[in-house]
């Protein structure tokens, strides 16, 4: 919870109560960052809510929920593998090892497995190129992928 | 993953908070003094000088004013604010407290990019301890009034959000479009109030000009670009990484450095960069002749530019937040022409038409994600006349 906020205040989320900082619009994106981050995507549901509660109209939330890349609409999986397709990943090999996850995970890059688990994507760059090939896994930064390493990222995820 | 890192200014050794002391001793107009005579300008890139800004907001006249770390680190290939928050969050902190003491604000935000968000619990931690030392908080150091705190805000995934307004935009929670400017932030910032808004190396770097003062910064680097550049280098070379160079350093020196071996082609500045080709890798890093936020990418004999110039567009189509039409509509346009270069369809006619859109998209855009996004596939035709062919039409 923000540490400078003086006004706390919880706003539902269906079952849920969540504690948000001082309701004002500033706090938006940190709101939604929450429910991404709880729910893996963000409903019609939860605009709607988080508009009444900002008082602002719900389609101003969805033009931020659209806008970055980082929420969704749509559910993710629980852990989302983001590789960086940035031209020194590329160089390194990231196109490979997006085959290598595609054949471990059974999906192609963009989709998630049916069980809701993992989400394959790619992303521009995470700021990891002197250890390319690179992904952005669950919020940790990895480097240097390897065939055997990208088999054990999927097997510890996986279970 | 700590090492000891050398270099004449940010990676010099220093005691933390040193330089914080010797502000609060030399006190707020000369600290203004110091920054500016230092001559640094923005290292994000843009390179506007810092003492201008803090000027301009010192002067202010608004009660409420705030100091943002610009941490949405995204030009490709950039990674050196990855390895300052990591390894020298202090330093970058500290810069942030000078600031505020200096232009009188109370409220500081580091803009952590959501990528980087593994270093958040750290950066919690180095927070609480200066609130514990009483280097933020009320009073600092004993300083009667002088009160400032730091929040750490994550971005959610946007390149464009590294663009001050845009930042701004996000912060006050709103899609990331830049704004118009003027008003610029230094009167009109984060909720309407005088803000100073610096990159993670700029404040990296103040901390060690208040304590060993602006003549000693001068003393490093050219005539035009004071003090040293972080850069991060990475692609076909041995030793990729962060350096500390001072400006002035040419390319030769660079590739020397990071051992790289048939170089072809070095992207300076990332994908808003221009591709310097072999014949003039004598230039030099410094705002007056290569300006960059830092980003190196070294490409070998082997690398198709092409390729290159296609990952570059591809990444601006992507990132473009849409909002002018130059950059909207441009960019597909490029990368439409681009197509047809790597079929060996392109005319004389098509060139043109790059470099005519290229200049449009220059002077017509809104920030400078739109005025930069053709630089790179410019710089590749330009200096790279034999990976192409073109057709008579």
């Amino acid at each position: 919870m923000d540490k400078m906020c003086s006004v706390s205040k919880t706003i539902t989320q269906g079952k849920k109560k969540i504690q948000v900082c001082d309701a004002t619009r500033s706090q938006l994106i940190p709101i939604l960052r929450q429910i991404q981050e709880k729910k893996g995507y963000i409903s019609d549901k939860n605009m709607q809510e988080v508009a009444s509660s900002l008082g602002i109209h719900p389609v101003e939330v969805y033009s931020v929920v659209t806008f970055y890349s980082f929420l969704t609409t749509e559910k993710k999986g629980k852990h989302i593998i983001r590789i960086s397709n940035c031209i020194s990943s590329v160089m390194a090999g990231s196109k490979r090892i997006i085959k290598i996850f595609e054949k471990e995970l059974g999906i192609k890059v963009g989709e998630t497995t049916k069980d809701k688990k993992l989400s394959l994507e790619e992303t521009s760059c995470i700021g990891m190129c002197d250890q390319a090939p690179a992904a952005l896994i669950d919020g940790n930064l990895i480097g240097k992928l390897t065939a055997k390493k990208v088999k054990n990222i999927v097997k510890e995820l996986k279970k | 993953m700590t090492k000891t890192r050398k270099g004449p200014i940010i990676f010099s050794k220093s005691k933390p908070f040193s330089g914080l002391k010797n502000a609060i001793d030399i006190g707020r107009s000369e600290v203004l003094d110091y920054v500016r005579k230092s001559n640094i300008k923005g290292r994000g890139g843009a390179g506007f000088p810092t003492g201008v800004k803090w000027n301009l907001t010192a002067t202010a006249s608004d009660k409420k004013k705030y100091v943002i770390c610009n941490a949405d680190e995204g030009e490709p290939g950039t990674f050196k604010d990855r390895v300052l928050l990591d390894e020298y969050a202090k330093l970058v902190f500290e810069g942030m407290v000078i600031c505020a003491f200096a232009v009188g604000a109370d409220e500081g935000i580091l803009y952590l990019r959501g990528e980087y968000i593994s270093f958040l619990p750290e950066l919690e931690k180095t927070l609480n301890q200066m609130r514990k030392n009483n280097l933020l908080g009320k009073n600092i150091l004993g300083k009667k009034g002088f009160n400032f705190d730091i929040k750490i805000r994550l971005g959610v995934g946007a390149y464009v959000c590294g663009e001050e307004t845009s930042l701004i935009e996000s912060l006050e929670g709103y899609r990331g479009e830049p704004r118009n400017k003027p008003p610029f932030p230094t009167n009109t910032g984060f909720a309407g109030h005088p803000t100073v808004i610096n990159n993670v190396e700029t404040f990296a770097a103040i901390a060690h000009i208040i304590l060993k003062g602006p003549d000693w910064f001068r003393s490093i680097g050219t005539e035009k670009s004071s003090g040293s550049k972080l850069i991060s280098v990475s692609g076909d070379c041995k030793k990729p990484g962060v350096y500390e160079i001072p400006f002035g350093t040419t390319i030769k020196k660079i590739l020397k450095l990071t051992e790289a071996k048939d170089t072809k082609a070095v992207e300076v500045g990332g994908a808003s960069g221009v591709c310097v080709a072999k014949s003039e890798f004598g230039r030099k890093i410094a705002y007056e002749d290569l300006s960059t936020g830092g980003s190196i990418i070294i490409f070998s004999k082997k690398r198709d530019l092409l390729e290159v110039a296609k990952n570059f567009l591809d990444f601006f189509a992507e990132e473009s937040c849409g909002q002018c039409t130059p950059c909207r509509e441009g960019i597909p346009v490029l990368q439409e022409k681009l197509d047809k270069l790597q079929q060996k369809k392109a005319t004389k006619g098509d060139l043109e038409d790059i470099f005519s859109l290229a200049e449009t998209m220059y002077l017509a855009s809104k920030c400078g994600l739109g005025q930069t996004a053709a630089s790179a596939f410019v710089s590749i035709l330009s200096n790279f006349k034999k990976d192409y062919v073109l057709v008579k039409s």
